[in-house]
């Protein structure tokens, strides 16, 4: 455990804006250590914070009430795999990729796969709940998730579901993963793997129209074909990643797709016709299969490059995370342009549009004065006219402090009173990283409840 | 925490299930929730449905866009309130996951008269916590659900069963049963897959039956030990195990026969849940419940004075 002021500094925030202060980091190497922390931690009345990487961006890792930072990325070891089983143990501070990597011989590999999956751990993924592109045929981690060995708040160390399917009761791990650290720490977690598909095509669709490329996915589905991915990027971060990698992407498209179908080898060829009948029924400009595998990942190289690309337009940006109805992509898009013009940024789309996962990015420059202001008031309007249209404040980023004070633009007093029921279920003090997820008076006792009807 | 008889309150849909997890008391007040589709797009692929429908309803629906929502409960009577409340997966859950996997947003009144949304009606969302995962399985005891929202997805162009020695290193076949000779799987997909995949084992008519009988459970165990677990059930128990997920259907003619099975899936690791007949007085798991404070914590969060579903599980008997 250290409280030298540096490590202090170094771990006051993750990759959000939010910026908190710890009384301590420490670097626990198992699950005892984890609890022997909490317990350090709770003696002398303080709250605990876990953190993996630090990549989070909604701040779910930025210290508040002088807590204890519990670091896991000294634990970081697959510690089982079995093949047989499809399932492995892990640490909660192996990278995400990582995994994937260490059972690739096997034939088999771990489905979530966010964009900082070079850098992101297993624990961090558990606690957001992560997505990525490939989440779109097979779900989130919750999904991938079959048991979870956790410190609770009082400093037990306990299993939440299990190999064995179906665990008794309430379904713990389920309420655990995505719970961004206010449970408890995840200590070790049982991730099911799936099998490498035996075929994969990965096609780039062009369009001159967002609402061309839109209508594409909205196409495809009712084709009836699920793809293992669907990805669009808007112009302006089409040419940017172009500059920024040479991936193919045609840089006078106002839109491109990329899209992947996987599995077995005629269902893939079936698939990758129907996308392409649908997208040039909407008028594509382009359509290409890739034709080896050096062109798929130059292909995928692109899209997961999109915010290093960024760079090369402003020094900042702000990265926003929403979900719409599939249905609604086109309008809500239109809503994200113009907001953004009329706060005077420049905003560039790259999404899961299979899922209706928005991206926005606004990009700036902090150096200027006020734009922060913009950025910020952008933000919550383009979060607004996601939930205006049937969407939700997050679908894989999590709320943490980024998006804490707008939970209520989603749910009611009473929603949000059952989510604090729940969260206190597990931890009745409050010490499991405080000050997240729910906004303070989220408890029915904490607030007056007004009438229905009143004006205030 | 139980609540006197004449408060108890007892959600009930179809009844397709009554018997899992115990039946609350007589003279409990027996609620309905709504019923029929209250909103279908298509190209969103979600469904969100008064909680009394019943699955026949929304896979006709979906059925006639070419979708579906593999929920597969044993009967087709069984309302979408009744299946998300017991948790009890299909067949088809190797390849289209648990029940909880494909539920969205759920709103239910919990046991103080609140109504609650969980969860979001999009395909995706991290928003807040997962209300709708702690609701599939809870058996009535935190909630009456009004109205679900289901993830749906396109429906296979084509499905066959068939039977094989071992289809263990098969590409995602969608159920793996076995009753102790052979197994039957089933391939989802395009035909021309579907006939690859097929080569060499011998078609099946149609999906093998579950056992069926005046008592049944279902055995949980892990994947790696279903074989074993089976192998060891009496004679006078009938079976069908899901290889690759661990799931052991069986059936008796007599409750000690059915209890005989409970006594199996200990040895192997596991426990099973009663989901007809059996005795009345002994409905648990038959292991201790895990994490039993955290979970009493919940149950009297969302029904204080414990009017859902008095004495039903995963608490009743605790």
């Amino acid at each position: 455990m250290s409280a030298e002021p540096l490590e202090l500094a170094l771990y006051a925030r993750d990759a959000g804006v939010a910026v908190g202060q710890a009384v301590a980091v420490c670097f626990p190497r198992s699950g005892e250590e984890v609890a022997a922390a909490v317990g350090v931690a709770r003696r002398h009345g303080r709250p605990f914070v876990a953190r993996g990487s630090g990549t989070g961006l909604a701040g779910g890792a930025t210290p508040l009430d002088d807590p204890v930072v519990i670091v896991t990325t000294q634990m970081n070891r697959v510690l089982e795999v079995d093949a047989d089983a499809r399932v492995a143990w892990v640490e909660p501070g192996v990278l995400n990729l990582d995994l994937s990597r260490a059972v690739g011989h096997l034939g088999l590999h771990y489905a979530p796969d966010p964009s900082s999956q070079q850098a992101c751990t297993i624990g961090g993924n558990v606690g957001t709940n992560a997505g990525g592109p490939h989440c779109l045929a097979d779900g989130v981690t919750s999904a991938h998730v079959l048991a979870v060995d956790v410190v609770l708040a009082d400093g037990t160390l306990t299993r939440l579901g299990g190999l064995v399917p179906d665990a008794p009761g309430y379904d713990l791990r389920g309420c655990f993963v995505g719970s961004e650290g206010t449970m408890g720490i995840a200590t070790r977690i049982a991730v099911r793997l799936m099998p490498d598909p035996p075929s994969v095509a990965t096609m780039l669709c062009a369009f001159d129209s967002v609402e061309a490329a839109a209508a594409t996915v909205s196409g495809i589905i009712a084709a009836g074909v699920l793809p293992a991915a669907l990805e669009m990027m808007d112009a302006r971060i089409t040419r940017a990643v172009e500059d920024f990698v040479g991936a193919g992407y045609p840089r006078d498209a106002e839109a491109v797709l990329l899209a992947e179908v996987d599995g077995l080898e005629h269902g893939v060829a079936e698939h990758v016709d129907a996308i392409s009948s649908v997208a040039r029924a909407n008028g594509a400009t382009l359509v290409r299969v890739a034709a080896d595998d050096s062109e798929r990942a130059l292909l995928w190289k692109g899209r997961k490059s999109a915010f290093g690309a960024i760079a090369r337009i402003a020094p900042d940006y702000y990265l926003h995370d929403a979900v719409v109805p599939r249905t609604k992509l086109v309008a809500v898009l239109r809503r994200v342009y113009e907001i953004a013009e009329q706060h005077d940024l420049i905003v560039m789309n790259v999404f899961h549009a299979g899922d209706g996962n928005l991206h926005p990015l606004l990009v700036f420059d902090r150096r200027e004065p006020g734009v922060w202001d913009r950025v910020y008031s952008a933000g919550t309007e383009i979060l607004d006219a996601c939930l205006e249209a049937g969407g939700v404040l997050t679908g894989e980023h999590g709320v943490g402090m980024e998006k804490r004070d707008l939970m209520p633009r989603m749910f009611t007093v009473d929603d949000l009173d059952a989510q604090a029921r729940l969260r206190d279920a597990f931890d009745p003090d409050g010490a499991a990283n405080p000050q997240k997820v729910l906004p303070r008076g989220s408890r029915c006792g904490e607030m007056q409840r007004v009438p229905e009807g009143a004006w205030i | 925490m139980t609540g006197p008889a004449n408060r108890a309150i007892a959600p009930i849909g179809a009844g397709t299930h009554w018997a899992v997890g115990g039946p609350p008391p007589a003279g409990a007040t027996e609620v309905r929730a709504p019923a029929g589709v209250i909103a279908y797009e298509p190209a969103d692929m979600t469904i969100t449905v008064g909680a009394a429908t019943t699955f026949d309803e929304v896979d006709g629906i979906l059925a006639e866009h070419g979708q579906e929502c593999a929920l597969d409960p044993r009967s087709r009577a069984a309302t979408i309130g009744g299946i998300l409340a017991c948790g009890l997966s299909g067949v088809r859950r190797l390849r289209h996951g648990p029940v909880r996997d494909h539920v969205l947003e759920v709103r239910f009144e919990t046991g103080d008269g609140r109504m609650v949304k969980g969860g979001g009606p999009t395909v995706k969302n991290v928003t807040g916590y997962d209300l709708p995962r702690l609701f599939v399985g809870s058996l009535g005891t935190i909630g009456v659900l009004h109205q679900a929202t289901l993830r749906c997805r396109p429906r296979f162009a084509g499905a066959r069963w068939f039977t094989a020695s071992d289809a263990s290193g098969a590409y995602r076949p969608s159920a793996r049963l076995w009753d102790g000779d052979r197994e039957t799987v089933l391939f989802e997909g395009v035909p021309a897959d579907i006939e690859v995949q097929g080569r060499g084992l011998q078609p099946a008519a149609a999906a093998p039956a579950l056992p069926e009988g005046e008592h049944r459970g279902r055995i949980s165990v892990a994947p790696g030990r279903v074989v074993a677990c089976a192998r060891a059930l009496a004679a006078d128990v009938r079976w069908c195990a899901e290889l690759g997920i661990g799931t052991i259907h069986v059936a008796a003619d007599s409750a000690p026969a059915l209890l005989s099975a409970r006594t199996a899936a200990h040895a192997h690791g596991g426990w099973m849940l009663r989901e007809a007949g059996g005795p009345t007085d002994d409905d648990g798991y038959g292991i201790p419940l895990p994490n039993a404070p955290v979970m009493r914590r919940i149950k009297e969060a969302f029904d204080p004075a414990g009017n859902l579903n008095p004495g039903r599980l995963p608490l009743g008997t605790s």
